[in-house]
C-alpha cells in the first residue's frame, strides 16, 4: 500500500533545487508534492511524482543520488482539527513520525499527509483501524 | 651590535672557522653514524662512500639523502646510533599512525638542545633576570620541552605553562609579570585577543618579547601580535628529526633565521635532482646534525622550501640565516600546529566505508586554522534522514581526530560535487595566505 518517495541528496546551494526540477520537467515528469529539508551543508529533497522509475532513471543519468523510500499515505478531511485527529492516532499506537508533510487537492474537500515511519504496516494498520483511508501512488497521480 | 648572546664566541665565529669547527664535527658525526647505524651504513656502501672520502664539510654532497620515508621504514629503533641505556629521554612528531617519529636524546643532546634555545632566548633579550612563560604543548611534542630547557640554562624564572586555559596563562602572565612568552603564533595572537576583550592595554601587559613558532604565519601576523601584546614577535623553528626548536632562530634584525650551523649544517638542494644549490637559491632545506650521539641525522631532507643567507647581520652573528619556509614539497599541511598528510584522511574514509572524494580546505579566521573537510556521499550511505547524515558527519570527524589529533569539521557533500581540474580531484585549498 506504501506510497514511494523519490529521495534526492542535493548541496545546499544557490539552484541546486532547479536544476532537479529543470531535469523533471524536460522529461515530462510531474510533481505531485514536495518538502525539502535541508541543514546549512546539504538538503534532502522528498518528491512524488508521477513516475519515480522514470525520474529515478534520469536523475540518477545526472549524477544524483536518489533513494526510493517506501512511505505512507492517507487522506483526512480539508478541516482544522483533522490532522491532529490522524496524529493522535499514531501517538496512541505510541508509534514515531520521523518526518511529514501534507498537500490538499484542488477539487475534493481532502488534505493528504505523506508520514515517514520506522514501520509501515503498523502504521497502515493503526490509521485503518480508525477509519482513515489511506492512499497510493496511483491516487496522487489522479489528484 | 648586540650583546644578547649566549654562546658568543660560536654565535659571532668568523666563516673560515666555523667551517672548520664544522669540518671536524662532521668527520666525527659520520664515522659514529656508519660505525652505530647499520641502515645508513647501507646507504653509504650503496653509494659507495666510506668515512675516509668525508675529510670536511665540502665533501658533504657525497653523502646520501634521508627521507621521512627512511624513518618510518628504520621505526623505530632502525637510527638509534647509541646503547638505549645511554639514552634518556624520547620526543615524538604529532599525531599520526604510520608517520611517527621517535627521536632518541643522550644527556649530550638533551643538552645541546637546550643550548640551542637558550641562544633563542638570549637572543630576544633574555636573561636570568626573566620571567619566561612557556605555553607551548609538554610532553612528547618538542615545544615545551625545548623551551623549558632554554629558558632554565639562560637561568630565567620558567612558568611550564603548556599549552590551553587561557585564563590560568593571563592570571600567571599578570600576576607573576612574565616578560617573554613561547608559544605557537595562532596561541600567541588568542592570548592577544583575550587580554584585549578583559581590558588590558599593550602597555599594561607585562611582557616584552614573543617567541612563537612550529607553525607557519605572516609578517602581517607578527605585527597584530606585537601591537597587541606590546611586544616584538620573534620566529623559531625547528624539527622533531633534527632535535625540535631552536634549530634556527631569529635576532632584533627581524630578517630570517641564524641557523645553529654549528650543530645543524644546512644546505638547500634542487629536490628534483638533489644538486646542492648555490646560497641564495630556492630549493628543499636538507640538515646535517653535526655533533649528535643517540639520533645523528645526515642529509635530511626537511621538506621545506627555503632561502639561505650569508648576508652580514646587524646583530654581530656570523651563524648563516634561513628565511622562513615558503612552502613544502610534499603534500604536508601544518594545521593548528600539526602536520596533516591528505593520505591520512584517505586512510580514515577507507576504514570508514567511503569513496576516497574528498577535499580539505583551511583558512585562517581571527588567526585560527579552519580545517573543513568535505566529503562526496556515496549511495551506500544515503538515507533520507536529516538526523543520520549529520550522525554521519559527526562520527567521520571523530574518526579524523583520533587519526590527526585535530577536529576537522565534515560536510557531506554530493557525488562528484568536489572540484576536479584536468581529471583529478583537487585535494587541498589552502586559503590562509602565509607567504
Amino acid at each position: 500500500m506504501a506510497i514511494r518517495q523519490l529521495t534526492v541528496f542535493v548541496q545546499n546551494r544557490k539552484g541546486t533545487v532547479v536544476s532537479v526540477t529543470d531535469i523533471l520537467a524536460k522529461n515530462n515528469i510531474n510533481i505531485r508534492a514536495l518538502s525539502i529539508a535541508e541543514t546549512e551543508d546539504f538538503g534532502i529533497l522528498r518528491l512524488i511524482v508521477d513516475n519515480e522509475t522514470a525520474a529515478t532513471k534520469i536523475l540518477e543519468e545526472n549524477g544524483y543520488l536518489i533513494k526510493i523510500i517506501n512511505v505512507v499515505g492517507v487522506k483526512i478531511g480539508d478541516k482544522p482539527g483533522a490532522l491532529t485527529a490522524a496524529l493522535n492516532v499514531l501517538d496512541k499506537a505510541n508509534i514515531n513520525v520521523e518526518y511529514l508533510y501534507a498537500f490538499m487537492a484542488r477539487t475534493e474537500k481532502h488534505a493528504y499527509v505523506v508520514l515517514r515511519v520506522e514501520d509501515n504496516d503498523a502504521v497502515e494498520s493503526a490509521l485503518e483501524n480508525a477509519g482513515l483511508h489511506l492512499i497510493t501512488n496511483e491516487d496522487i497521480c489522479k489528484l | 651590535m648586540s650583546q644578547n648572546y649566549y654562546q658568543k664566541e660560536i654565535e659571532t665565529m668568523p666563516l673560515e672557522e666555523m667551517r672548520k669547527l664544522q669540518s671536524e664535527k662532521l668527520i666525527r658525526q659520520v664515522k659514529h653514524v656508519y660505525e652505530n647505524v647499520p641502515y645508513y651504513r647501507n646507504l653509504m656502501d650503496e653509494k659507495g662512500v666510506k668515512p675516509e672520502d668525508i675529510n670536511g664539510i665540502e665533501d658533504l654532497h657525497k653523502l646520501p639523502f634521508l627521507t621521512k620515508a627512511d624513518l618510518r621504514d628504520a621505526y623505530p629503533y632502525g637510527l638509534l646510533a647509541k646503547p638505549l641505556d645511554e639514552c634518556v629521554r624520547i620526543q615524538s612528531t604529532s599525531g599520526t599512525t604510520g608517520r611517527r617519529v621517535v627521536a632518541f636524546y643522550t644527556q649530550h643532546d638533551v643538552d645541546l638542545w637546550e643550548d640551542c634555545c637558550a641562544r633563542a632566548i638570549t637572543a630576544v633579550g633574555g636573561t636570568k633576570k626573566d620571567v619566561c612563560q612557556v605555553a607551548y604543548g609538554y610532553g612528547l611534542f618538542t615545544g615545551g620541552p625545548g623551551l623549558n630547557g632554554g629558558s632554565h640554562k639562560v637561568g630565567c624564572l620558567t612558568l611550564p605553562m603548556s599549552s590551553g586555559n587561557t585564563e590560568r596563562q593571563i592570571q600567571f602572565m599578570t600576576d607573576l609579570n612574565a616578560t617573554i612568552l613561547c608559544c605557537t603564533p595562532s596561541y600567541a595572537a588568542y592570548i592577544g585577543e583575550t587580554l584585549k576583550e578583559q581590558g588590558y592595554k599593550p602597555e599594561d601587559i607585562p611582557l616584552k618579547a614573543g617567541i612563537f613558532g612550529a607553525e607557519p604565519w605572516t609578517e602581517e601576523m607578527r605585527r597584530g601580535i606585537e601591537k597587541t601584546l606590546g611586544i616584538k614577535a620573534y620566529d623559531i623553528y625547528g624539527l622533531t628529526e633534527t632535535s625540535g626548536p631552536g634549530v634556527a632562530f631569529e635576532c632584533e634584525e627581524q630578517t630570517g633565521m641564524h641557523v645553529n650551523e654549528d650543530h645543524f649544517y644546512a644546505e638547500i638542494i634542487d629536490p628534483e635532482t638533489g644538486e646542492v644549490l648555490p646560497e641564495g637559491s630556492k630549493g628543499e632545506l636538507v640538515f646535517t646534525s653535526l655533533d649528535k650521539e643517540a639520533f645523528p641525522l645526515l642529509r635530511y631532507r626537511t621538506r621545506d622550501i627555503c632561502v639561505l643567507s650569508r648576508k652580514k647581520c646587524s646583530c654581530g652573528r656570523t651563524l648563516i640565516k634561513m628565511a622562513k619556509p615558503m612552502g613544502r614539497t610534499d603534500d604536508m599541511l601544518i594545521i593548528r600546529g600539526v602536520n596533516v598528510f591528505p593520505s591520512q584522511i584517505e586512510t580514515v574514509l577507507l576504514n570508514e566505508g567511503y569513496e576516497p572524494n574528498y577535499q580539505i580546505i583551511v583558512d585562517r579566521v581571527k588567526n585560527n586554522d579552519t580545517f573543513d573537510v568535505n566529503v562526496e556521499m556515496t549511495s551506500d550511505k544515503f538515507t533520507d534522514k536529516v538526523s543520520e547524515i549529520i550522525a554521519m558527519e559527526k562520527s567521520l570527524a571523530g574518526a579524523m581526530k583520533t587519526m590527526l589529533g585535530i577536529n576537522p569539521t565534515v560536510h557531506l557533500v554530493a557525488p562528484k560535487s568536489i572540484a576536479r581540474s584536468e581529471g583529478k580531484a583537487v585535494r587541498v585549498i589552502d586559503k590562509r595566505k602565509l607567504i
